[in-house]
C-alpha cells in the first residue's frame, strides 16, 4: 500500500525454540480499522507469533525473533507487554485475567481508576488519592457500550456467565484511550452462539471506530464473516492471504491443513442387531454443572452411538458416571451383567475405557513422558508391560515394551512429538488428544466412552481423530460411545444420537434424520410434542 | 556435538548446582591456605554425607506421591529413636541375665549371641526391626491426617513434626525404660536427653570395611547401606506401585481414572518415608555415637528437606540423583564452611557461621521449592 503506511507491518518475522522453528518469514500487514482473521491449525504458530507481537517475555528469554514489527511505520521491538501496550496494542487472553470478587467496574479500570485528590496525596503520594467511583462506572460504561452490549458495572466478576467475563475483558483493553489494535485470541471458544454472534457484532462496532483488529478463531465461519483479510498459516509460514468475499470456508480448511478436506457420506452402514454392550437404567451422577438426573438407553455391540446436547444439560455426566468418576446411581449393564458404580477400577477392569473430556485434568500426566501416558492404565489395570520377578512377587516395569508401544502408536496415529520420551505438556492440543486415545486403545476395550473428542483441536487433527475411532470400530468391533457438543460431527461418525436435554434423554435418532429434529430434541420441547411432530423411534 | 552435549549436561545439572560445586571446590582448595587438613575435610564431608543420606532419601517417596516435602520427618525420627533405646535396654537386659544366669529359652539364646563378635551387628538389627513397624504404625496414622488435608500437607506435616515431638518428650520421660546408661542418675527414671551408643552399635556400619589413611578415614559400610537404601527406593519406582505412586503425585484425577486409589498409594508413600526416616535417624545416630532424645529431633527435617531442593527436586518430583547431589552439597557447603571461615578468622566462631550457613542454605532452597526444574 504506498499511498498509507499500515498501522501494523510485520516483516519476515521467524521465531526459533530450541532449534525447532515454528515461525518462518511471516508477513502481512494491517491498516486502521481493518480486520484480519488469523486461522491456522494447533501448532501452526499463531500463539508464537501473538506472543511476539505483544512482547511476551517468553519471546526474550528463549532468544528473541527474526525480522521487523513496524507500528505506525516505525520499528517496535517490544521487551516486554507494557511496551505493546504502550504502542497501542491490546490483548485478550483465551483465559479470563479477571479479579473474581471484583466488580466488572473495578476489572475494567485496574490500575488505571479516576482518582480525587485527598490530603494523604501530600504525604504518600499519588497512589493513596481517593478512588472517583462516579466517574470510574461512567468510563467502564463507555467502555460496555462502545461493544454495543450492556452488563451492570457492579456486577461481581465471579458471578458473572462466561459471555459477560470475555466481555469484559474485551472493555478492559478498549477504556485504553491509546488502543489502536486488539488481538483477541479465540474470543469466542468459550461463547454460546448467541454469545458469539452478539461478540461479531461489538467487534464490527470496534472497527468501524477505527481499531484494527487481529481476530484468531477456530470457528472459521465467524473468520469469515467478520474480517477484511484472513491470513493462513501453516507450518509457521503464511501460506494464503485472502479476501472473505470469493473464498469459501472450505477452501479456507483446506488451506489449513494442506490437503483437501474430505466430507464423509451421509449414510452410515445399516446394522444388523445384536446382542446389547451396554444398558443403562434410571442413571444419575452428581457431575458439577452437567448433572445426569434420569438416563436410560441401551447401546448395541459394535455400535457407534452418539450423545448430544447443549453444555450444561448432562451429556458430559453419563460418561463420567458410568466409569466412576463422579457420584452416579441406577442400574447399568455391561455385556448383561450388572456394573457395581462409584469405582473407576471395577468399570476399567469390565473393559472399558474413557477418553475424558478434561485433557488436561484428568486426561493426561502433563509432566510425564509420553509412554507413560500411554502404557499408564494398561499397566494398573491389566498387568501390561509388567515383568513378574520372583514368581509375581514384584511387579517390575518393563520399560522397552512401553517405549515400543508409544513409538507404535506415535508412528500410527501420526503424534508430531520429538519421541517417546518427551512430556505430554509439550505437546499441541490435537497431539496430545492422540496420546489420550492410544491410552485407551492401549487396553483393547470392548466399550469406549469418548468424551469432546475433537474440542479445542485443529482441523487436521479432528479428521485423523475421528477417523481413528470409526477405524477401531471396524477394525475390533469396540462399542463406542461419543459425547460431543458439535452434533455434525456426531452425525457423521455415529449410528445413533441421543440428545440429552436437563439431565435427561429428550430422544434417540438415527444419526441420518434432518439436523432439524435434533435441534427440536436439543431445544428441550416436550418429549410428546416431538414424537407428535416427528414420529418418535425410540 | 561435544559442545551440544556439554550445553546439555549443563542444563540438565541446573546452574544452582554447578555454582554451589564450584563454591565447594573453591573451598577445598582454600584448605590449604587457611592450615586446615584437606584429607580430614573431605572426610569429614563424607562422613555426614553418610550420615545424612537416608533422612535426604526420606523425602522422595512422599515428594513423588504429591505429598510434598516431609516436613514430618520428626514422627519417622521418633520411631528410630524408640527402636534405639529399645535396643539398647534389651542389651542392658540381656547383659544382666547373662552375668547372673537366670536366662532361659530364647532370651538366653539372645544375652549369649550379644556375647559374641556379632553383638552391634545384632543390636543394630534389633533396632531396626522395632523401629520399623514403629515408624509404619506413625506412618500410617500421619497418612489419614494428609489424606484429609489435601493441598496443604507441607504445613500440617510440619506441625505433625513438631506436636509428635512434643508428645514424645513427655513419653521419653515415662516410659518404663531401666537400663543405667540411658535414665537420668539421680531420679532413677526417665531417659537422659543424650544416651552413648558406644557399647551397643557405635560405628556398627561405618567402620563396616571402612578405609583409614592416615587422617583420611572413609566409612565404607555406611556408603554401602547409603547405596543400598537408594537402590532399594529406586528399585521400588521401577514396580508398577512405584509407577501408580509417580502418577498420584503428577495428576491425582488422572490416577484415579485409571482406577488407581489414591489415598491408598499416599498412605504406602507416608509410610515408605516415615520408615525411611527412622532407618536414616538410626544410621546418623551409630556413626554419630549419641541418641538424642526430647528437642532432638525438633529441627531434623529442614536440613534434610534443603538437601533434596538443592539436589534439584521440586516438590513433586525427586529423583535418587537429586538426593546424591544434594546432599553432597549440603553437607559439604556445611562442614567446609565454617571451618575454613574459622581458621581465617582465627576466632571460633563455627557454632555461629554453621547456624548462618545451615539456614541461609534452607531459606535458599526453600525459595526455589516451586521451581519446577524443566
Amino acid at each position: 500500500m504506498p499511498d498509507m503506511e499500515p498501522l501494523l507491518r510485520v516483516e519476515a518475522v521467524g521465531k526459533e525454540f530450541f532449534g525447532n522453528r515454528v515461525l518462518e518469514e511471516v508477513n502481512f500487514s494491517l491498516a486502521p480499522g481493518e480486520v484480519l482473521g488469523l486461522v491456522g491449525e494447533n501448532g501452526a504458530g499463531k500463539s508464537t507469533l501473538m506472543n511476539i507481537l505483544f512482547g511476551m517475555p517468553v519471546i526474550q528469554q528463549t532468544g528473541g525473533y527474526e525480522g521487523k514489527i513496524l507500528v505506525g511505520g516505525k520499528e517496535a521491538r517490544f521487551q516486554s507487554p507494557f511496551d505493546a501496550i504502550d504502542a497501542g496494542i491490546g490483548m485478550v487472553h483465551q483465559e479470563f485475567s479477571l479479579l473474581p470478587g471484583f466488580t466488572v467496574t473495578e476489572n475494567i479500570l485496574l490500575n488505571r481508576e479516576s482518582t480525587r485528590y485527598n490530603f494523604l496525596v501530600e504525604v504518600f503520594g499519588e497512589r493513596i488519592s481517593t478512588l472517583d467511583r462516579r466517574a470510574m462506572r461512567k468510563r467502564a460504561d463507555d467502555a460496555i457500550s462502545m461493544l454495543g452490549f450492556s452488563i451492570d458495572p457492579d456486577t461481581v466478576a465471579s458471578e458473572m456467565p462466561v459471555g459477560h467475563k470475555q466481555f469484559t475483558e474485551i472493555a478492559r483493553e478498549i477504556d485504553r484511550k491509546n488502543t489502536k489494535i486488539l488481538i483477541l485470541d479465540e474470543p469466542t471458544a468459550v461463547l454460546t452462539e448467541s454469545e458469539a454472534e452478539i461478540l461479531i457484532q461489538s467487534l464490527r462496532n470496534l472497527a468501524g471506530r477505527g481499531i484494527s483488529l487481529i481476530f484468531i478463531s477456530h470457528r472459521l465461519q465467524e473468520v469469515m464473516d467478520l474480517c477484511d483479510k484472513i491470513v493462513v498459516l501453516r507450518d509457521g509460514r503464511v501460506v494464503k492471504e485472502a479476501k472473505p468475499a470469493g473464498t469459501t470456508v472450505f477452501q479456507v480448511a483446506s488451506w489449513m491443513v494442506g490437503r483437501n478436506v474430505e466430507t464423509r457420506g451421509e449414510s452410515r452402514r445399516q446394522r444388523a442387531e445384536t446382542e446389547a454392550a451396554l444398558e443403562v437404567e434410571r442413571l444419575w451422577v452428581d457431575m458439577p454443572g452437567e448433572t445426569v438426573r434420569n438416563v436410560s438407553f441401551s447401546v448395541q455391540k459394535g455400535e457407534i452411538f452418539g450423545i448430544g446436547g447443549l453444555a450444561g444439560q448432562g451429556k458430559l455426566g453419563i460418561a463420567n458416571g458410568i466409569m466412576g468418576l463422579y457420584q452416579a446411581g441406577g442400574n447399568v449393564s455391561v455385556t448383561g451383567a450388572k456394573l457395581a458404580l462409584n469405582a473407576p477400577d471395577v468399570s476399567l477392569s469390565r473393559n472399558m475405557a474413557f477418553v475424558s473430556e478434561d485433557r488436561r485434568g484428568v486426561g493426561l500426566l502433563l509432566d510425564e513422558p509420553i509412554d507413560w501416558n500411554i502404557a499408564f492404565t494398561a499397566m494398573q489395570v491389566q498387568d501390561k508391560f509388567v515383568k513378574k520377578l520372583l514368581g509375581g512377587l514384584i511387579k517390575w516395569r518393563d520399560d522397552a515394551a512401553m517405549r515400543d508401544t508409544a513409538l507404535d502408536y506415535i508412528e500410527r496415529l501420526e503424534i508430531r512429538c520429538t519421541g517417546p520420551k518427551q512430556r505430554a505438556v509439550e505437546l499441541s492440543g490435537g497431539n496430545q488428544q492422540k496420546v489420550c486415545l492410544a491410552k485407551a486403545f492401549v487396553v483393547a476395550p470392548e466399550i469406549l466412552f469418548v468424551s469432546e473428542p475433537t474440542r479445542g483441536i485443529d482441523v487436521g487433527a479432528k479428521k485423523l481423530v475421528l477417523d481413528t475411532i470409526q477405524r477401531v470400530n471396524e477394525e475390533f468391533g469396540t462399542t463406542i460411545i461419543i459425547t460431543s457438543s458439535e452434533l455434525e460431527e456426531l452425525r457423521s461418525v455415529c449410528d445413533r444420537i441421543a440428545i440429552v436435554d436437563n439431565g435427561r434423554i429428550s430422544g434417540i435418532r438415527p444419526a441420518g434424520c434432518p439436523a432439524e429434529e435434533f435441534g427440536v430434541l436439543m431445544m428441550g420441547e416436550s418429549p410428546v410434542a416431538v414424537s407428535d411432530t416427528v414420529g418418535g423411534n425410540e | 556435538m561435544m559442545d551440544g552435549r556439554f550445553k546439555k549436561f549443563i542444563e540438565n545439572f541446573g546452574w544452582p548446582r554447578i555454582i554451589i560445586a564450584a563454591f565447594l571446590m573453591c573451598l577445598f582448595a582454600a584448605t590449604p591456605l587457611v592450615g586446615v587438613r584437606l584429607d580430614t575435610s573431605i572426610s569429614d564431608t563424607l562422613v555426614r554425607v553418610g550420615m545424612n543420606g537416608v533422612l535426604v532419601l526420606a523425602m522422595v517417596p512422599m515428594v513423588q506421591s504429591g505429598c510434598g516435602l516431609n516436613f514430618g520427618l520428626p514422627l519417622g525420627i521418633i520411631s528410630g529413636l524408640l527402636g534405639a533405646t529399645t535396643s539398647i535396654q534389651i542389651a542392658t537386659s540381656a547383659d544382666a541375665a547373662a552375668k547372673s544366669g537366670a536366662a532361659q529359652g530364647l532370651w538366653a539364646a539372645l544375652s549369649s549371641a550379644l556375647q559374641t563378635g556379632s553383638r552391634s551387628a545384632l543390636l543394630f538389627a534389633v533396632a531396626i526391626v522395632i523401629a520399623v513397624p514403629c515408624a509404619a504404625i506413625a506412618g500410617f496414622v500421619y497418612a489419614q491426617i494428609l489424606n484429609r488435608v489435601k493441598g496443604e500437607e507441607m504445613m500440617i506435616a510440619t506441625y505433625v513434626g513438631f506436636s509428635s515431638v512434643a508428645v514424645m518428650c513427655m513419653a521419653w520421660l515415662l516410659l518404663p525404660f531401666s537400663s543405667a546408661v540411658m535414665v537420668w542418675g539421680y531420679g532413677g527414671s526417665g531417659l537422659r536427653t543424650t544416651i552413648s551408643t558406644n557399647g551397643f552399635w557405635w560405628h556398627v556400619l561405618s567402620d563396616f570395611q571402612s578405609i583409614t589413611i592416615g587422617k583420611f578415614y572413609f566409612p565404607t559400610g555406611m556408603f554401602l547401606f547409603f547405596m543400598f537404601m537408594v537402590f532399594l527406593l529406586w528399585a521400588f519406582f521401577r514396580t508398577k506401585t512405584g509407577t501408580a505412586i509417580t502418577a498420584v503425585g503428577s495428576n491425582p484425577e488422572f490416577a484415579r481414572a485409571s482406577g488407581i486409589d489414591v489415598d491408598r498409594m499416599r498412605t504406602i508413600s507416608v509410610m515408605l518415608s516415615t520408615i525411611l526416616g527412622a532407618i536414616g535417624i538410626l544410621v546418623y545416630e551409630q556413626s554419630f555415637g549419641f541418641i538424642q532424645l526430647y528437642m532432638g529431633p525438633l529441627y531434623m527435617a529442614f536440613p534434610a528437606v534443603a538437601a533434596i531442593l538443592l539436589g534439584g527436586a521440586s516438590v513433586n518430583k525427586a529423583t535418587m540423583v537429586n538426593v546424591v547431589v544434594g546432599t553432597f552439597l549440603f553437607q559439604g557447603i556445611l562442614t567446609m564452611t565454617p571451618s575454613v571461615i574459622n581458621n581465617l578468622l582465627k576466632s571460633d566462631m563455627s557454632e555461629v557461621i554453621r547456624i548462618i550457613v545451615s539456614n541461609g542454605m534452607i531459606l535458599y532452597a526453600l525459595t526455589r521449592k516451586t521451581q519446577v526444574k524443566r
